[in-house]
């Protein structure tokens, strides 16, 4: 039973935590500051920096000087589209698994784990290679299957221990109601997973969102997500302070709320189930 | 409580997930172990070229005419870059490791105690973790680290200091740092989970055998914890081991050598020298420093798919 | 009509026989009741007759059709499960509505049926609720509604009152009876409590390990026992079995005798013994007796109040006419 905590105690490490926190979040903070400070502004000491005009100047300058909207586009298609296309096979796969299991099930679902762990820059050049002569790379569509395929196995665990909390019995019971496999799936099955299906959709948009080995190795102007377009700030030419803010918070905005939304599952699907 | 019926179906709905992966792992695999044997650059085809037919295109690859042997490894790992970026890759898996996982359970007990605002205050802690690394990178490197605009700059002159240029003088130490800063919130929160976890009478008990604070923390709760270490251990040097963007935006895996680690080097060789013989090897050499991590992580996850 | 057969049904578990072939008929309209310790087989007898699980062996008929191999949807059975299996994302409505919508009956057809069941079942105002909203009474009857609104040809029931309250199982029992009479449809049911296999079935199958020890009406299983298993299984409390001299006495490796066929005497009788604990029920008292030269101690029942207290010496003697004799092998001799 919880013990009254004296008032003093409490403020102390209220205090320390939230001195942590902003510690932590402080860059984020600062960029979201600077992204609303004219360029001249943006780089002078940070005292100088508070008490200047706010602008929205920088996030127009950002989406003429590069076209952000593509950009943005394209994370949105691959973070999605890989999403999307890897629940379609992966749905399938974990209600076998978790419903139907055999001798060899584990086996087959620590198989499907180890190929996350092969280093991507092991497989760099033959994807590469692949890619250049079958004319994908820099399309939208090659790096929607690159990203469905390195989160494909992520997918399928989180299904898979979504679904093993389903009762068997329920789906049983379906059965005997006389449904067929296909309306066992869509009428019971999903619908009780609903909640476990979007976290792993969460969880893999972030991911996939975030990606920036493969999304950098594999595109060059047109099928380039946010990651890659934020890439395109860090030579030389690209210093401005303001506009690289403003480019920064567009990107990471959006997944930051998501990201939000998916604390809890977040420990479940990147530890495997070896935390809970 | 399966039956034929049932089993047979199970069967048709998981193939379509084993035979993509297991293409997605053969396929490049093999490429890259034979890749490895051959003397094969981009810019300077040897003419052997053979065409493996893939997506109905064919793959141009170099033909066996092109056996090397031993050669790209022999080259790649006496290649003085080579020591330079096995020592970089464990120093900043390391490093970053050590930050994070004594980081990460100082922060995860403070955030266990009864404060207000806990909430936010997790979120603000987390945030970190969902910022993409190019943007971790590009941030960290003109707004803080830059000796003339970074705000670290602005301190230093403000107290009277000389700024210090952390890319060239600390490179390495500089993106241990941002890494550390995007990893920390991974493992506070695995961590601040396995802690909540814990069963309070187990402390009460302790508390009851007379255990101070000190006691209780190293006899009931890190033993608690000690399986989440280990999960962040195994996993974050599986993530760590491949860093590559927040180096690719920084310093180009420079000066020098000096911030390049394997993952980086191989990136050089394969697409900026365009030695795919030679890239191909380090590959390998990565495939296989990656499985000796992955080996201990799968039989954690194992076990605790028995449980 | 709900006939179901079965023809020397066995199952395997990869090596581990959990059913040895048997053979079973299961009439129509019977209410057929399968009863034995956890992990006897019962279940898994059922559900290979709900299709659930495959037979190794052996055919199932379901009204002289073989259904061994059609999947558990088209073997027109309903089946009500321990856990109840309600869908916890619909209504009690379109639970209830599950199996018809399955089957693709018009809107009109699926409202009336389901109007008719919740109005059997006392569940009308409780249509619109979500299964998490309800008690466990009314999740039970909500299954049991799904299972109804089919007209199947036989019910299916695996252990249904065993996540119910005492109380609320007695009330569930009657009205899972008085259903069987009304619908007369042949209802298969599943338990490891021996009073719900004697209040309700027509027709008891005492499993063991697989094997079926004795099939019989209720008082057919509670007068004859065919073995000692049945005997000490079937009837509470349970029948006194005593072995060694006294048995011999009767010619028997073992005898058996109930609780109610003993006499109690203060003064003369068979069994010399002391008073231990007793139980009074009001209605009925049951005496647990230490007797000279028998291990356990015998338990007797004596109508209403008796004046009888710990350490009082007793004499009891059992009525000869209901003495069981069970030879070496633990099978019953006449």
């Amino acid at each position: 039973m919880a013990r009254a905590v004296s008032i003093r105690r409490k403020s102390i490490t209220t205090a320390a935590a939230w001195a942590l926190g902003l510690m932590m979040f402080f860059p984020i903070l600062w960029i979201a500051i600077l992204s609303l400070k004219t360029e001249g502004d943006a780089i002078r000491a940070p005292i100088e920096v508070l008490s200047s005009v706010w602008t929205f100047e920088s996030f127009g300058a950002v989406q003429e000087r590069s076209d952000y909207l593509k950009h943005f586009t394209n994370s949105v298609v691959i973070s999605f589209g890989s999403t999307f296309l890897g629940l379609l096979i992966a749905v399938p796969a974990a209600w076998a698994m978790a419903f139907v299991p055999g001798k060899r099930t584990k086996d087959v679902l620590m198989w499907m784990l180890s190929t996350k762990m092969l280093p991507p820059v092991g497989v760099l050049v033959p994807i590469y290679l692949i890619f250049r002569d079958a004319e994908l790379l820099d399309t939208r569509i090659g790096l929607v299957f690159v990203l469905m395929m390195i989160n494909l196995p992520i997918i399928i665990w989180m299904l898979y221990t979504y679904f093993r909390e389903i009762p068997g019995e329920i789906l049983e019971a379906a059965r005997m109601d006389g449904a067929s496999l296909r309306e066992e799936v869509f009428f019971v099955l999903m619908p009780m997973a609903i909640p476990g299906m979007a976290s792993t959709v969460l969880l893999n948009v972030i991911l996939a969102w975030n990606e920036a080995f493969w999304t950098l190795n594999l595109t060059a102007a047109d099928a380039a997500p946010l990651t890659a377009f934020i890439a395109s700030y860090s030579s030389p030419e690209g210093l401005f302070y303001a506009k690289l803010s403003a480019a920064s918070i567009m990107a990471i905005a959006p997944i930051l709320i998501m990201g939000w939304f998916s604390q809890k599952q977040l420990v479940r699907g990147l530890t495997f189930g070896a935390v809970k | 409580m399966a039956t034929q019926h049932s089993r047979a179906a199970a069967r048709l709905m998981i193939s379509p997930a084993v035979l993509l992966l297991l293409c997605w792992m053969l396929i490049p695999l093999g490429l890259t172990i034979y890749f490895s044997f051959l003397r094969f650059n981009l810019i300077m085809p040897s003419g052997n070229e053979m065409v493996i037919g893939v997506f109905g295109h064919g793959l141009r690859v170099p033909g066996p005419e092109d056996f090397s042997g031993w050669e790209n490894f022999y080259w790649f790992v006496t290649d003085p870059s080579f020591q330079a970026a096995i020592i970089n890759t464990l120093v900043l898996v390391g490093g970053v490791l050590f930050i994070t996982v004594i980081g990460g359970t100082l922060f995860a007990l403070l955030l266990d105690q009864p404060m207000w605002g806990q909430g936010i205050v997790r979120i603000l802690v987390i945030a970190p973790f969902f910022v993409m690394p190019t943007v971790s990178g590009l941030v960290w490197k003109n707004m803080f680290m830059n000796p003339v605009n970074g705000i670290f700059a602005h301190l230093a002159i403000g107290l009277g200091l000389e700024p210090f240029d952390f890319f060239s003088q600390a490179p390495l130490a500089s993106i241990i740092w941002i890494v550390s800063w995007q990893w920390l919130p991974f493992a506070t929160l695995i961590l601040l989970t396995a802690l909540q976890s814990l069963d309070q009478e187990q402390l009460e008990a302790a508390e009851m055998d007379g255990a101070n604070w000190i006691n209780r923390f190293f006899f009931v709760m890190l033993p608690h914890l000690a399986r989440a270490i280990t999960v962040v251990i195994l996993i974050q040097t599986i993530f760590l081991l491949s860093i590559f963007a927040e180096i690719l935006v920084t310093t180009n895996g420079g000066p020098g050598t000096a911030t390049t680690n394997l993952t980086y080097l191989i990136y050089v060789s394969s697409l900026l020298q365009f030695d795919v013989g030679m890239g191909s090897a380090g590959g390998v050499i990565a495939i296989i420093l990656a499985n000796i991590v992955a080996i201990f992580l799968m039989r954690m996850i194992g076990k605790n798919l028995d449980a | 009509m709900g006939r179901i057969v079965l023809e020397k049904v066995s199952k395997s578990f990869g090596e581990t026989e959990v059913i040895p072939a048997l053979d079973l008929t299961i009439d129509d309209g019977e209410f057929c009741v399968f009863v034995g310790p956890s992990g006897c087989g019962k279940s898994t007898l059922l559900r290979l007759i709900a299709g659930l699980e495959d037979v190794t062996n052996g055919k199932i008929l379901i009204d002289g059709e073989d259904a061994t191999s059609v999947p558990p949807a088209k073997r027109g059975l309903a089946m009500v499960f321990q856990s109840y299996a309600l869908y916890p994302h619909m209504s009690v409505r379109k639970n209830i509505a599950f199996p018809l919508r399955m089957a693709k009956f018009d809107q009109a057809e699926q409202d009336k049926r389901v109007a008719q069941a919740a109005e059997v079942l006392n569940l009308t105002d409780y249509l619109d609720r979500r299964p998490g909203q309800l008690s466990g009474g009314q999740r039970q009857r909500v299954a049991i509604g799904r299972a109804i609104v089919r007209e199947p040809a036989a019910f299916l029931f695996d252990e249904p009152l065993s996540n119910l309250d005492a109380a609320l199982r007695v009330g569930m029992r009657l009205e899972i009876s008085e259903l069987h009479k009304r619908l007369t449809t042949t209802m298969v049911y599943v338990t490891h409590d021996q009073v719900e296999a004697m209040t309700m079935a027509d027709k008891i199958v005492v499993l063991r390990a697989g094997n079926i020890e004795q099939v019989g009406s209720p008082l057919e299983l509670y007068r004859t026992p065919r073995n000692l298993f049945v005997a000490g299984f079937i009837g509470s409390p349970k029948m006194n079995l005593i072995n060694g001299s006294i048995a011999a006495k009767h010619n028997a490796a073992t005898i058996g005798i109930r609780p109610e066929h003993i006499s109690v005497s203060s003064d003369a009788g068979d069994w010399p013994g002391k008073v231990g604990v007793s139980e009074h029920l009001g209605s009925d008292t049951f005496f647990h007796v230490t007797c000279e030269g028998i291990t356990d101690p015998i338990t007797v029942r004596v109508g209403g109040e008796v004046d009888l207290h710990y350490g009082d010496t007793v004499f009891l003697t059992p009525a000869s006419d209901h003495l069981h004799k069970f030879d070496d092998k633990g099978l019953r001799v006449e």
